[in-house]
Parts: C-alpha cells; structure tokens; sequence
C-alpha cells in the first residue's frame, strides 16, 4: 500500500492522461463533424484544473470559462457524459443542450461552463457569498483566461469579493493568448498578477506546467481561505498546445515556443518525477495511458448511440414548475 | 382594507418575505444605509441586519452577477435596480447568465432572484436615465415580467415574484411610488399570480389594454370618453408581461371588438407589436376595426418638458386613438 500522496499523484497523472486522451478524441470527433459548434481543448494545460482538483474538496464551488471539458472530467464527470454534451446528446452532463463551453454538473459541484469573457467571474463571487451567508468553509474555485482580465465584469467580481471578503480564489489560467491576441498586446500590465493588487488581494505566480507546483501552492493558499476567509488570486502560467478553437490553427504564434512549452509537457515531468522517484513503472504507466485511451474511445461510442434530447421537450427547460402555467409558447407559435 | 402607498407596499412585501425566508437577501445601491434612494427599503437594515440588507459599490455587472451565482446554489436574492435604465449595464447578466442557465445546464440550476426597480420615464431625466425595458427583456426566453400599476398588485406581484423559482423582473415605476391604494391589512400573506390581467374598469366600445404606469392614464382617458364622447372603455390591466394573460385580453376583444393599447415603451417592437399580433392571429373576425396603439414616439427620450410630453404616451393621445377605433 502506498502513502496517500504518492497513491494521489499517481491517480492525479491517470487523470491527465485521460483529459489528453479524451481532448484529441474530440478533436477528432470534431474533424469528423460529430461535434457542432466551437470546441476549445485543454491539452498542455492539464496540470492546472487537476493541480487545483487535489488542492481543494471535492464540495468545495467550480466555475470556469469556455475551454471546460477538463474541469468536469476533473471533477468526477464521466467521459462518456461530457463525450455525449459534444454530441449534444440527451445522455450529456448538460442534456445535449449547453455544448462544448456549457458544461454542468451540480452532484460534482462543477458549476459551468460560460463562455462569455469575464461574465462568469461575478458568478463566482457570488457561489462564494453563498458559502460565506451560510457561514460554510467552502472556498471557490474561479477559473478564468488570461483574456478575461480586462473585461469589466472582472474587475468588478474582485472589487465585491475585496469588499465582502469573500471565500474565492481566482486562478487565472495565463495561457499566453486570448484568441490570438497575446498578452502583451491585451494587457497594459507586465504582470497578471498585480491585477490583484489593485484590489488589496494577495497574488501569487504559479509554474503551470508542473502539477506539483500548482497543487502544493494553491493547497497552502485555499488552506489558509477555509481558516480565514478571504480572496485570493493566482496567475497559473501555461500553454496550450492547439489552437483557441478548432478552426484556428495558431499562426500567430511561433513553432519555437509551442516546442519551448511541449518539451515542458506536464505529463512527461510528473510521469518523469515518479519514475525517478521509483513510484511508477513504464509498464504501469502504458497501462494507465491505454486505458485512458479506451476510456476516450468507449465515450465516443457511447455519446453515438445515445438518443437525441426529446423534441417534445423543447419548453421544458425554459422555466421551472412551468406546467400549465402558460409561458411556455408551442414551436409554431414562436416561429411565426 | 387600509390605504397605503406603493412605496409602502414594496416595503411590506420585502420585509414580509425577508422575514419568511432566510434565504431571501436584498441587494443594491443605497438599499441599507441609505434606506434605498426611493425610500422603498426603508427600515431593513435596521430590522434584518447587515448580512441580509447588502450596499454595493455602483457595480451592476458585478453584483448582479453576483446575485445570479448565489441564486444557483439557491439563495433568492432580491437585486434592487436604482432604476431599470442602469440594469442595461448588466444587460448581459440578465440576459446571458440568469434566464440561460436552466436550458444550458440542462435543468440543473434554476436561478430564483428577483430584480425590481424602476422603470420607464419619471420627469424630465433625460435620454440615458428614462428607459422603458419592458420590450427588451420581454424577448429573453427564461425571464418572467411584471409592471404593478397598484399598491395592491405591487405588494402581491413582488412576494410572488420573489418565491418564484425563476427569474424575474419587477417594473415599478417611480411616478407611482406616491400613489395611494386600499391594500389588505399588513399580516395578510397577499399574493397575486404572474400572468394574470385584471379588469380595472368594464365597458362596452372598447378595449384599453394597460400596464404600469400608462393604467393611470387609462383610466383617466376612459373617464373623459365616458363623459364627453359617449364610448363606453374597458380598461384591461396587463400587470404582467411575461407570461401574458392572453385569455384575459381575447375575452374583453371579442366583447368589445375594438382595440387600443397603451404602452410605456417605444413603438417598434413594443409589448402592444405582440399583442396586436396575438389578437387578430386569435380572433381576427371578431375585430371591427384596426387595432392602435399608442406608444413613445421613437426617438431618445428629450430633456425639454414639452418635448418630453409630446414624446409620451398621453390621455389625449389615447382619446384620440380610442375614438378612431370606434370610427367616432
């Protein structure tokens, strides 16, 4: 029997594993038209949500961006219920109805999925002045891009949770680029983090690409907000290795970097840290890393053979208790 | 039955809810130290706390967003508008987050808040602070809508609103703070449902087709035709929006078979575009002349108080329309 941490970073690299996996099976699902919509994968910046996911409890709130898929798959979401969203099936975490950047899972505590820039941030404020009103030790865990801190809504959100003193911290996952415009381009700071100076919260500055880095300094930070409630920011330096979306294929950025960055993979050093420290085998590795494959490919078999959400229910998720009530208008009339 | 104001009447309804639910929290510019700036939380703080009476900085996007956040891990936030004209800067928080959420989580999150403020023009506040937002928010999917006219519909629209599991949006109006109504006594728990119109007054000629601040108006005019133009007006109530008493306005029409709505908002795609659509696709043999309505004029809101009153819906404007109708 292992120690308890050594059995974690092992569980935590098969997780890795498995969003890889599950990324490049979307993205090929993608190519193959099975998935509508935009599609934003996760694939080099795995080492952040699974660093963040073994810092804090699993009750502990979730609320992210766009590119979501790794946070529930991090949370505990089945890969065939976030493969099925994709296909927007009814058997995904969202019912088919949300896609790709609208991904929900409420037993998991995995708030969304939003994708618009910034809006979610006030969100997160508010799941933490929940915690806070209900006097829980819950912290927030409120994911967001490099691109999202300019836009109002976020300096507003860190303004309120400022003021209210709220349990939330804010990881700014700096992948180099919103959309294709780099930081340096967006930010008048030189530094993300002083952001958070401006509104009287500590900042810190994380290595992305290394999982241990990314749990331990975000353990001692939510640590310290489940004593003492309180705002936290960290900038989370990082790298994605494919384009903002799908259909963008990254030319505003060099090959040089994107090596820079994959011979820093986050998988190859954790993998590398245990196999030094002779707590993972290269068999036991290929096991892992072939099941995270099958795992991906099974969920694309699974979200195919799912059925369509009910065209019957078109109205059902537009109101609660809203039977018979009246508001909801039959489909021809709405299409008139 | 007392009388009361609507002021009064909001505050009844809030505290009332306040102390039913402790989940219930009022949130907004100037709500606690302040007492609200129109007076309408007055006395919360002192009696319900800090905790649960909430300021904010001048920060829409950001305490809406807020507010839609806690709503989904079930908190009922009552977000105060200083006025609807400022929700605008959290249009996206009303429009994306909260009625959007139910359908893209799949029906997992309900977002039960309510947001209330004034709405529509006041006197003389200029292009910016005069928007009626009815017809905006009217188009979300997911927001439900309601405009009391009277203490008694203020009182009993706002607790229902506020236990309502979804989204909704409480239009008072700042011109009828003032104003005074017979409302049951204060421990009765009065609760009007959404979607429901009422018949303020009975006729024979015509259907006025009101909501919030243009009833006044109405009842005025209905008055006047009575008695200098022998039409006999029913005034038909909206108080809400969304979801609209269809069954309430078909029912007056083919008794009355001629229309006239009066609306606060602007005219092109205004509350009165859908419901003249609805009534003559519902009952279009029944009508015996055009419908009509009367709206702002489609220009941003002047300063200048006779353009102000020519911009706005007005009794003369509305005799004027109502006697067209009748071809009188």
């Amino acid at each position: 029997m292992q120690p308890p941490e050594q059995r974690d970073e092992v569980e935590m690299l098969s997780l890795m594993l498995l969003i890889r996996r599950f990324e490049e099976r979307a993205s090929q699902q993608y190519q193959a038209q099975k998935i509508g919509g935009f599609c934003h994968l996760y694939i080099g910046q795995e080492a952040v949500v699974c660093g963040a996911v073994a810092a804090a409890r699993p009750d502990d709130y979730l609320i992210t961006a766009y590119r979501d898929h790794a946070h529930a798959l991090a949370r505990g979401t089945t890969a065939d219920a976030c493969m099925a969203e994709l296909f927007g099936k009814a058997t995904g975490c969202s019912r088919g109805l949300g896609g790709s950047m609208h991904y929900f899972d409420k037993a998991h505590h995995m708030y969304g999925g939003h994708a618009i820039v910034g809006a979610h941030v006030p969100l997160g404020v508010g799941l933490a002045f929940a915690s806070k009103y209900r006097d829980e030790d819950r912290v927030t865990l409120c994911f967001f891009g490099d691109g999202a801190i300019n836009q109002g809504g976020f300096h507003e959100a860190l303004n309120l949770a400022a003021l209210y003193n709220l349990p939330i911290i804010f990881i700014c996952e700096n992948n180099l680029f919103a959309m294709g415009t780099s930081v340096e381009r967006s930010t008048s700071l030189k530094e993300i983090v002083d952001r958070a100076e401006g509104y009287d919260i500590p900042g810190t500055v994380i290595d992305g690409m290394n999982f241990r880095e990314v749990r331990d300094k975000l353990a001692e930070i939510i640590d310290s907000i489940r004593k003492d409630p309180h705002p936290a920011f960290a900038e989370i330096r990082t790298y994605r290795y494919r384009g903002h979306s799908m259909s963008d294929p990254a030319s505003y950025r060099t090959k040089e970097q994107l090596e820079k960055f994959r011979l820093d993979d986050p998988i190859t050093r954790l993998r590398a840290q245990l196999t030094r420290e002779e707590k993972l085998t290269n068999e036991q590795f290929d096991k892992m890393d072939k099941h995270a494959k099958e795992t991906a490919l099974a969920s694309v078999k699974f979200a195919e053979e799912s059925a369509e959400p009910p065209l019957e229910k078109l109205y059902n998720y537009t109101y609660v208790n809203a039977a018979g009530s009246g508001e909801a208008r039959p489909a021809e009339e709405a299409s008139a | 039955m007392r009388e009361i104001t609507y002021r009064q009447a909001l505050n009844e309804a809030l505290a009332e809810e306040l102390a039913r639910d402790p989940n219930v929290f009022l949130m907004g510019e100037e709500v606690a130290e302040y007492n609200g700036a129109y007076k309408v939380s007055q006395g919360l703080l002192e009696r319900f706390g800090p905790r649960r009476i909430i300021d904010t900085p001048i920060s829409e996007n950001g305490f809406v967003g807020l507010g839609v956040g806690a709503a989904m891990v079930g908190l009922r936030p009552i977000i105060e508008f200083m006025t609807f004209s400022f929700s605008l800067v959290a249009f996206d928080q009303v429009v994306n987050n909260a009625p959007n959420m139910l359908t893209m989580s799949g029906g997992q999150f309900n977002i039960p808040i309510t947001f209330r403020g004034p709405n529509g023009p006041a006197h003389q506040l200029g292009a910016t602070h005069s928007h009626a937002t009815e017809c905006l928010y009217a188009n979300v999917p997911g927001l439900k809508i309601c405009t009391p006219a009277t203490p008694r519909d203020a009182k009993g629209l706002l607790k229902t609103a506020i236990r309502d599991d979804n989204p909704v949006l409480v239009l008072e109006s700042e011109l009828l703070y003032s104003s005074k109504g017979m409302v049951e006594p204060e421990d009765f728990d009065l609760l009007i449902p959404l979607g429901q119109a009422e018949l303020k007054r009975e006729g024979s000629d015509v259907t006025i087709v009101c909501y919030a601040q243009t009833v006044p108006l109405a009842l005025a005019a209905a008055e006047t035709l009575e008695n200098d133009h022998e039409i006999s007006a029913e005034v038909l109530d909206l108080r809400s929006i969304k979801p609209l008493d269809l069954e309430a306005i078909l029912k007056s029409v083919s008794k009355t078979h001629r229309v006239v709505i009066v609306e606060q908002d602007r005219p092109f795609c205004g509350v009165g575009a859908e419901v003249c659509y609805r009534i003559q696709k519902e009952i279009f043999d029944a009508l015996d002349a055009p419908i009509m309505r009367v709206a702002q004029e489609d220009v941003p809101m002047p300063y200048n108080e006779r353009l102000e009153k020519a911009v706005l819906p007005s009794a003369e404007k509305l005799i004027a329309a109502a006697q067209k109708v009748c071809y009188a």
